[in-house]
């Protein structure tokens, strides 16, 4: 591996480790806030998993950098502009109807795109994607059961899970566009190719809404950066919570 | 959400195969489903288990605390139903 393509690895490692660890902070946000004991612990387990995800990528990242940087140092210490997760991870939870919404537009992704990073032809790459495509089938097991419940639930229920679906479909386009670094990747059989995950995202998330009697939302508009670093104001919260004891006692441990 | 329109479900987990169901605890859900994925959250975290039932508690028939007397306590004197009861020959020398 030459050292444009490890640097490309790299860059898509950590990547994939922020998507991880931005929507693992977000549903850790959750605990003890559940809308009930039994639903919190589930909230909770979830959250764990996406920060195990994190882990792995960035200390995989970390590994194939050979610089001396910790998983630890590129979870806490980089800025906004150094972070590449997709901009649906970073939202605010909003209520649960929202939290949800997001979790199954992610979990109908993550499905088909552990699935295919599975065939990654660098094997660490494959092995942490077999371990997550099993979390996120049952992910979006629970996901698609409380959209199906929030849908075809209460008229409030259905209002809401409705006006989050509206406000967060255009954030879905950018997890099907490919970047340099990826499209690199590609060619060498490692990475995914995301444009292709789409149709089959669209056709179980309009299978899903349609059982759950929502309406399909309007794609008149996308936004995405997130993969270049452009993001949300809410990133730069979400890093000051997650960052503040390291950025605040460097090095400290317990 | 009204906590009274979640009912009570029991939950039993059989640790290993080969092994029965054990009753675990209890908890809330909306249904027998939604129950199923509470129970692995609740209490398969850490790997207890190979298989999950659950049962909603108001469909368990139990025996009465009150009721001993008559439902249990004529079991106690009547040692002929155990295998101990019975003198075995000598040359029977492990039972």
């Amino acid at each position: 591996m030459d050292a444009i393509q490890n640097t490309a690895l790299v860059n898509y490692c950590i990547a994939l480790g922020d998507d991880s660890l931005t929507l693992g902070h977000r549903l850790s946000e959750w605990c003890s806030k559940g809308p009930f004991l039994e639903e919190d612990l589930a909230l909770s387990n979830v959250a764990l998993d996406f920060i195990g995800r994190a882990r792995m990528f960035y200390a995989h990242a970390a590994e194939l950098e050979g610089r001396g940087r910790s998983e630890d140092d590129i979870a806490y210490l980089r800025d906004c502009r150094e972070y590449r997760n997709f901009l649906i991870n970073e939202l605010p939870n909003g209520d649960f109807g929202f939290t949800m919404a997001r979790q199954l537009m992610v979990d109908v992704y993550d499905t088909g795109f552990f699935t295919g990073l599975m065939q990654s032809a660098e094997p660490q790459l494959a092995a942490i994607a077999a371990k997550a495509v099993k979390e996120s089938r049952y992910h979006l097991r629970r996901s698609e059961e409380w959209i199906k419940r929030l849908g075809d639930g209460t008229g409030e229920s259905h209002a809401r899970v409705q006006n989050a679906f509206n406000q967060l479909w255009g954030y879905a386009a950018e997890m099907f566009e490919m970047t340099a670094d990826e499209q690199l990747l590609l060619e060498a059989g490692i990475a995914v190719d995301r444009a292709g995950l789409q149709s089959d995202w669209d056709a179980k998330m309009h299978a899903v809404l349609e059982e759950s009697t929502l309406d399909i939302p309007a794609a008149d508009w996308t936004i995405g950066g997130g993969r270049e670093g452009r993001h949300s104001e809410h990133l730069g919260y979400l890093l000051a919570e997650l960052q503040f004891l390291q950025r605040a006692y460097p090095g400290q441990e317990w | 959400m009204k906590q009274q329109s979640r009912p009570l479900f029991e939950v039993f987990v059989r640790s290993k195969r080969g092994l029965d169901h054990r009753h675990v605890g209890s908890l809330h859900a909306e249904d027998p489903e939604q129950a199923l994925e509470y129970a692995r959250d609740v209490y398969l975290r850490r790997s207890e288990g190979v298989s999950l039932w659950v049962v909603r508690s108001t469909d368990i028939t139990a025996s009465l605390e009150s009721d001993v007397d008559s439902f249990l306590d004529p079991m106690d004197d009547k040692d002929y139903r155990h295998a101990t009861h019975y003198k075995l020959p000598d040359e029977v020398d492990n039972m």
